[in-house]
């Protein structure tokens, strides 16, 4: 019976006190470490759709609650204006979702570029989604409105070759973004007065 | 037969390095050594969680009941994974991308909890301490030689940090066999060969 009660005693504080350290140490990390996943899952898409900004996007930023998610947008500031959001969807592709950031573009509301940030499909093939500038430069510049499509499906955006599915998930994604833009762009507004200066 | 402190130290770089002579470990080798700074960084984290488990299974040895000692090792090495892996998120966020799920897997790891049962568990702080370190030294070396062998091979490059530095020449036809998983199993099986005809007693 001695025994039983030393090992429970033992093991419970043993776990009390591992418990405490690593509850101390999260809360210690946890900012970092969501700066650092930012940087470098998100951060290069969005550098590079802010390329020339005045600003550093990573660091300027706000959430906005859109029904159950809350989404975060980046600022791009360009001739010293606010000028460019930036936030992430996603579209079904081959190997899962893959994940699109779309910079927007908010006096004309076009789309200033978009980038993929996280994926798994093919590599040499979908994988190209990402690591071929050329084909997410077709989007630039493009007016929303209308979703896009790939040329297979009567659109104009040119597919990768051998990588329909991932072409089409890109484009549903940046469609998707043309959505939700509409929907919160009175808040998306609201909230970049706030980035002037 | 007590060994002598340098001994205890020395051991884990030859005698008894873990996956050459122990065959011990042997999913991590296999999995990380892509490149040899993704073997620096296993290698690192292990022998952190090797040394930290190593002290504190020992200092904590008399007081561990044995019918639950397993469970009080798991604890502690698990405590010290976890530790790594936020301190590697919070601080090498690129090499924690690259290591994945292999970080949080070190908790499973016969080599850690070999050690705590095997060494820790039965000597000084000290030793355990000289111990740990040394079994995680020698640990870290064999992945980067195995490492080094297949990114040489597969891509004719290295990389120590960050950037790879080029050591073949442009007219070197990369044999990326080697960085694939098969390759892993070749160069691991080819460097225990090795180790064997030099160490043949």
């Amino acid at each position: 019976m001695r025994e039983m009660i030393k090992m429970v005693v033992v093991l419970t504080i043993l776990s009390f006190f591992s418990g405490g350290v690593l509850a101390y140490l999260r809360n210690n990390t946890q900012e970092r470490i969501d700066n650092q996943v930012l940087e470098f899952v998100k951060g290069p898409a969005v550098r590079t759709i802010f390329e020339g900004a005045g600003n550093n996007p990573i660091a300027d930023r706000f959430n906005i609650k859109d029904g159950d998610v809350e989404r975060t947008f980046f600022v791009g500031n360009f001739d010293g204006e606010p000028r460019g959001v930036a936030f992430e969807t996603s579209g079904k592709g081959y190997g899962g979702e893959v994940g699109l950031m779309v910079g927007i573009n908010v006096k004309d509301n076009k789309l200033i570029g978009v980038g993929v940030t996280t994926h798994a499909e093919t590599p040499g093939m979908g994988a190209k989604a990402k690591s071929d500038p050329n084909f997410v430069a077709q989007f630039k510049d493009l007016a929303l409105g209308e979703p896009f499509k790939v040329t297979a499906d009567g659109g104009s955006v040119n597919a990768i070759s051998g990588a329909t599915i991932t072409s089409r998930a890109v484009s549903a994604a940046a469609s998707e973004a043309g959505e939700i833009y509409r929907k919160l762009k009175p808040q998306i507004d609201e909230k970049l007065t706030g980035f002037k200066k | 037969m007590a060994k002598s402190l340098t001994q205890e130290f020395v051991k884990g770089l030859w005698d008894e390095v873990p996956p050459f002579r122990l065959v011990l470990g042997l999913c991590p080798v296999l999995a990380v050594t892509k490149s040899v700074e993704n073997g620096i960084g296993m290698g690192v984290a292990t022998t952190f969680v090797l040394v930290g488990s190593n002290v504190l299974v020992s200092i904590l040895r008399k007081l561990i009941p044995s019918k639950v000692r397993i469970a009080c090792f798991i604890v502690i090495i698990a405590t010290f994974v976890t530790v790594v892996e936020l301190i590697m998120q919070a601080y090498a966020y690129p090499l924690f991308l690259k290591l994945g799920i292999f970080i949080p897997l070190i908790v499973v790891n016969c080599i850690v909890l070999g050690r705590a049962e095997a060494f820790a568990s039965k000597n000084s702080v000290f030793r355990s301490l000289l111990d740990g370190l040394g079994i995680g030294i020698g640990f870290t070396l064999s992945l980067v030689a195995l490492a080094a062998v297949r990114e040489l091979l597969g891509t004719g490059a290295l990389t120590f940090w960050v950037t790879p530095i080029q050591i073949f020449g442009p007219s070197y036809q990369p044999f990326s066999f080697m960085i694939e998983a098969p390759g892993a199993f070749m160069a691991l099986g080819l460097m225990l060969c090795l180790m064997n005809l030099v160490g043949k007693k």
